[in-house]
């Protein structure tokens, strides 16, 4: 603990600290010569050099100054703390670059034939994906129908019938191990499910619900859960001293001060499932044609729509990469919309706990 | 009102006669409805044994068959083909893993210990979003944008530093390489570590870092001391969930690589080892017969792998809410 350093002479209150312009100048500093740098070593500017560059100067500038004005511990503190704000940074370059990508190559065929036509004898231009968007609509519904009620039920009785019980114990852990299932395990079961019911080979739109179901209960089970805890006790001990029974005290009474709730965290869970690839290239398959029968045929999505269009292109490639990058591109903007709705929901019509 | 005073419960709707011993229709509803949310939990339950035994019912064929018959008509010998698959499934979430955990505690710090607090939510919502992108997005991402950029370093890394076994080897033209596809992983487990981390970190005891504050200690003295030994097992739990991520993960790998099946660690050549997920993923739409039991098997060893993985991540995290006081 020797590191506290004061200078000789100065008996300031600031004495051995760095003076406060010293961060902006040196980030400003390190960003010149980071590009210098960058164009000294690749000989072009290369923009992710030189912020790469920039940054390992500003540490080591840093790391320098704050050693001799400040102590060992003291530089040790700002390496830390720039080394976990640079993490952060770094994150959003991928988060920046995926939604730069999606829109500036989506919108060359972010067109009115993409929203109107399917893929039915198209080869090479043209064509679009509204076989795709209506079977994703199909498939999520047919997935929500099935996973709110089987997700809704098994929270209520986590969280109001078996208080920690033996079962519910062994309900929640392997809701949560479920929440690992790969998701390409999910369409596996569902091949198999209805291999065994309707004969080997069988994809129609709702084997791929089935598999987006086992992914979607545990999320909805969740979510309905941590809801269905947050109501307070005094709502339920009301009831039960008016004489309401305990199921109807349930229905009237905890899940509509829960309902906005339940609803947004249903529609987080369709948004996570939503752009689920995997399954659905097991399941639903592959089609170029509009199907409007659930039960029945291959039913193209959205999602293995952007996969078959880039996977299996044409001679043509960039027409048929035009067109995931456009899937692509309303996809993200489904997902984005959805998540936005849920959270706007929660928020605006959170129930009053008090608190 | 002559009548005797009725039990509260009865005092809407219907009357049972008093002491018919008829039961109380309004508490059989309770037990309808009971058995109902008992029925649906048991359900989830049983579905989890189903995903299981169907795996292994339309994938015995390939399990037990004659090895002769699996060359033939398969993809060969069930375990000398599956092992290949599983090494780089393991490979490519390890290689994931080392890229994302540092990253993703330092974002999990800097929301939780070093943002002003007003910002700390919407910096969490936009890590979020990172969350939000659907895989096949990342998967063209990874393989159209993020390939080509990544070829000058993957160069560069083998021209300087090709000594290390790992960068040795021909460099790929397309930049697809098992490292394009681990970073692209990488991306896709961040948010999920990211989140769990965070909520860890907030947790640590508010007194514990007030008095290593007090004490003197800076910032970053304060979270060694308070914060990590606290978050330590929240911190293992979420590497283990992110584990189970990256094992499953399937368009990522799928897209970016053109993989064969081969070990190798060389990291930056074309020559990349594949995924159980990613093998599924592109033979399963023309497979048939016994093929599509092999690769049904395949997806039972996967399932089986996550499994143990996802449920030492929740052992360690239930364990950790019963001895830790702060929930």
């Amino acid at each position: 603990m020797t590191a506290i350093t004061h200078r000789l002479g100065s008996e300031t209150l600031t004495a051995g600290r760095l003076p406060k312009a010293t961060i902006p100048v040196a980030i400003a500093a390190s960003a010149v010569l980071g590009y210098a740098l960058a164009v000294l070593a690749s000989g072009t500017a290369n923009i992710g050099l030189a912020i790469l560059f920039a940054f390992l100067v500003f540490l080591v500038t840093v790391e320098i100054t704050t050693r001799v004005v400040e102590g060992a511990r003291q530089a040790a503190d700002r390496r830390a703390g720039n080394l976990i704000a640079g993490a952060f940074l770094l994150a959003l370059v991928p988060l920046g670059s995926v939604t730069f990508e999606a829109v500036s190559n989506g919108l060359a065929r972010f067109d009115l034939a993409f929203f109107t036509q399917s893929m039915r004898n198209v080869v090479g231009e043209g064509g679009g994906a509204v076989h795709a968007i209506y079977g994703t609509v199909y498939v999520t519904g047919m997935a929500t129908v099935i996973s709110v009620p089987i997700g809704l039920l098994t929270a209520i009785y986590l969280a109001e019938y078996g208080v920690r019980n033996r079962l519910s114990k062994a309900i929640t852990f392997f809701v949560d191990v479920m929440t690992g299932v790969p998701s390409i395990v999910a369409g596996l079961f569902a091949y198999a499910l209805m291999g065994l019911l309707l004969g080997p080979g069988a994809r129609s739109g709702f084997e791929g619900s089935i598999a987006l179901s086992v992914l979607m209960i545990p999320v909805v089970v969740r979510s309905c859960e941590e809801l269905l805890r947050l109501v307070p006790n005094e709502l339920r001990e009301a009831a039960y001293a008016l004489g309401v029974p305990k199921w109807l005290t349930i229905v009237r009474v905890v899940i509509p001060t829960a309902i906005s709730g339940i609803i947004s965290g249903v529609i987080l869970a369709i948004a996570r499932v939503i752009g689920e690839t995997a399954p659905l290239l097991i399941a639903a398959g592959f089609t170029a044609s509009l199907n409007n029968n659930l039960f029945a045929n291959p039913m193209m999505t959205l999602p293995v729509f952007v996969y078959d269009s880039y996977a299996h292109p044409g001679t043509d490639v960039q027409v048929y990469w035009d067109r995931a990058w456009a899937g692509a591109l309303t996809l993200i903007l489904i997902v984005m919309i959805l998540n936005l709705v849920g959270r706007l929901i929660a928020r605006r019509f959170a129930p009053k706990t008090g608190r | 009102m002559t009548q005797k005073l009725t039990r509260p419960g009865t005092s809407r709707g219907a009357e049972p006669g008093p002491g018919t011993g008829a039961p109380d229709p309004k508490r059989r509803g309770d037990r309808v409805f009971r058995g109902f949310a008992m029925g649906a939990g048991i359900l989830i339950l049983v579905i989890l044994a189903l995903v299981a035994a169907f795996l292994l019912i339309q994938g015995s064929p390939a399990l037990f068959a004659d090895p002769a018959k699996l060359i033939s008509q398969g993809y060969g010998e069930f375990l000398p083909w599956v092992l290949p698959y599983a090494f780089g499934t393991v490979w490519a979430a390890i290689l994931a893993l080392v890229l994302a955990v540092p990253v993703a505690v330092g974002i999990a710090l800097f929301i939780s210990h070093y943002s002003p607090r007003r910002l700390a939510q919407p910096l969490g919502y936009v890590i979020d979003l990172l969350a939000a992108v659907p895989s096949v997005v990342f998967g063209l991402w990874g393989s159209l944008v993020l390939a080509p950029a990544a070829r000058p370093l993957y160069e560069w890394l083998s021209a300087n530093l090709g000594f290390i076994p790992l960068f040795s080897g021909t460099v790929s033209g397309t930049g697809r390489t098992i490292f394009t596809a681990a970073i692209v992983l990488a991306t896709m487990v961040l948010p999920i570590i990211t989140s769990m981390c965070r909520e860890v970190f907030l947790q640590a005891p508010r007194l514990h870092e007030e008095a290593a504050l007090a004490l003197g200690a800076t910032r970053w003295e304060m979270v060694k001391m308070a914060v990590f030994p606290f978050a330590r097992p929240g911190i293992i739990a979420a590497v283990m969930l992110g584990l189970g991520r990256a094992l499953g993960e399937t368009m990522a790998v799928t897209m970016v690589l053109s993989g064969t099946r081969n070990i190798t660690f060389e990291l930056l050549t074309s020559e990349n080892p594949n995924t159980i997920a990613a093998t599924v993923a592109q033979n399963f739409p023309e497979a048939f017969g016994l093929k599509t039991s092999q690769l049904i098997a395949a997806g039972l060893v996967l399932f089986l792998i996550t499994l143990v993985v996802n449920m030492i991540a929740r052992w360690i995290v239930s364990r950790r809410a019963e001895f830790s006081g702060a929930n």
